[in-house]
């Protein structure tokens, strides 16, 4: 099978990116100066990804709101136009079956950015539980790029006509960036300041260029937006959720409204009243050498549990990891062990995030 | 000073050995240029100690970088004599300079006929042409 490509795709190769298959396309993992330089960029001044690869799904009509109220575990009926918004897709048994983050564009119309393996799932799971609603792709249509960092204010200022400062977190607002139309969001998978710039993909290639040749934003790969959204104890679905773990064993009440009634709400609500076995826990280590995706985790018990995500991160010189641990062992201070190819390390439950980013 | 890669020998597994002149029974050994842009940003070395037996082919150690860790597998066979401490607080320096200051171990060597069974540094470049035309 042949992967897919963003628009971007050969931009990223002429300006020294790695490629990588990821989630059925070709992505940079990286540019020429390095994870490192591309982490750094992010986090002291501003940084660019493509996430082109995300799905774009538009749903239309008057009923989307109510539609997308009983799909999505967040609030949708209140969302305002102009207001974006994260939740989790559950199955029926409160399995997670994506995260979203919808934005509502108008009374009557919402964007929602899915993953990109998810996105041909997702489409199909809307088009059977919103009735009435138009559900449109927009793969081909547009790309999508992430400016992220303390800077990215500065950076993107430039070159559109909307006053950025008066857009709060997750605002989303159109306008026009390098003379193309584009979708502006205050959102990002980084734990900084930052935007998400939606533009018809004919335009893609020229806004990147405008904003690395003449606005100085480094264009970053996957493997920097790895490391900063696992500082920034964001999780990845895929790897550190899925249709196995609920949205409150995965530690994301607060995007849950069991008022309502969404798929899966049942069993959320009976795991509130009851309380849940296990949860998503961050872990420290000391040193560079990282507990990976994969590694044994074993509880003073004899129980054992596997790390979903974990890293060095540079921004705080130790390595950093998360797993589903039993609830008890889940509060911050608690010693477990991994096991790092075969060496027994020490590692200590910590609350999350591990980085508390500034955000602008 | 870095050891010029035209005078070293290499293995299939982008380590490389520098005979020492004033003394032929020790060998310098580290990775090649090739592997450290494959690896992208070394944050960690793992390295053994002084006096652990090292056999050709096998691994002596693991390097990690941001995104994934490998197996360092030894050119040849013998005794290490010195590890490169220094890579303990900058193991950016596999990155900086791979044939000087990110150099990993000097191996007293057991068995000097083992290094006929290494690439010249033209045959390397063959090996690393071929790597790449098998895209």
């Amino acid at each position: 099978m042949t992967n897919l490509r963003t628009p971007l795709y050969d931009t990223h190769v002429a300006l020294g990116g790695r490629i990588i298959e990821f989630g059925g396309w070709d992505m940079p993992v990286q540019y020429s100066n390095g994870v490192l330089a591309e982490h750094a960029a992010v986090r002291q001044r501003v940084g660019m990804f493509d996430v082109s690869h995300m799905g774009r799904i538009r749903l239309t009509g008057e009923d989307a709101a109510s539609a997308l109220d009983h799909v999505v575990t967040s609030n949708m009926g209140t969302l305002r136009a102009g207001r974006a918004r994260y939740g989790l897709i559950c199955n029926e048994a409160g399995g997670i079956l994506d995260d979203v983050v919808v934005m509502r564009l108008a009374d009557d119309e919402f964007l929602m950015v899915c993953n990109a393996a998810s996105w041909d799932r997702i489409t199909a799971w809307l088009g059977q539980h919103c009735e009435g609603v138009t559900i449109g792709h927009e793969r081909d249509e547009t790309s999508m790029m992430a400016v992220q960092g303390p800077g990215a204010v500065d950076a993107l200022q430039a070159l559109t006509d909307l006053t950025l400062a008066e857009l709060g977190r997750f605002g989303c607002r159109t306008a026009t960036v390098a003379g193309a139309s584009a979708l502006i969001s205050r959102t990002g998978y980084t734990g900084e300041d930052g935007f998400e710039v939606i533009v018809p993909s004919a335009d893609a290639e020229r806004v990147w260029r405008t904003l690395v040749e003449e606005r100085g934003v480094a264009p970053c790969g996957l493997a920097a937006r790895d490391v900063l959204r696992l500082e920034a104890g964001l999780m990845l679905y895929g790897q550190d959720m899925d249709d196995t773990v609920t949205p409150l064993e995965a530690g994301l009440n607060r995007f849950v409204n069991l008022d309502k009634d969404f798929g899966g709400v049942e069993r959320l609500r009976e795991q509130a009243a009851n309380g849940i076995e296990r949860r998503i826990t961050g872990l420290t280590v000391e040193g560079r050498s990282a507990p990976r995706h994969g590694y044994t985790v074993r509880t003073g018990d004899g129980g054992e549990s596997v790390i979903t995500s974990g890293a060095y991160s540079p921004s705080l010189d130790y390595s950093v990891a998360l797993a589903y641990l039993p609830t008890d062992l889940s509060e911050p201070g608690n010693d477990v062990d991994v096991d790092i190819r075969g060496r027994t390390v020490r590692a200590t439950t910590v609350s999350l995030p591990f980085l508390q980013a500034d955000r602008g | 000073m870095p050891f010029d890669p035209a005078n070293l020998v290499f293995s299939r597994e982008h380590e490389w050995v520098a005979r020492d002149d004033a003394d032929p029974n020790t060998a310098t050994v580290g990775i090649t240029d090739y592997a450290q842009g494959e690896l992208g940003d070394v944050v960690y070395v793992d390295l053994p100690t002084v006096g652990a037996a090292v056999k050709q082919f096998e691994t002596f150690g693991e390097v990690e970088s941001v995104k994934s860790v490998s197996d360092l597998f030894s050119p040849v066979s013998g005794t290490v004599a010195e590890v490169n401490s220094g890579l303990e607080d900058k193991p950016e320096l596999v990155n900086e300079d791979p044939y000087g200051e990110g150099w990993m171990l000097r191996v007293t060597i057991e068995d000097e006929r083992e290094l006929q069974s290494l690439l010249s540094h033209d045959e390397y470049q063959a090996f690393l042409t071929e790597l790449s035309g098998g895209d």
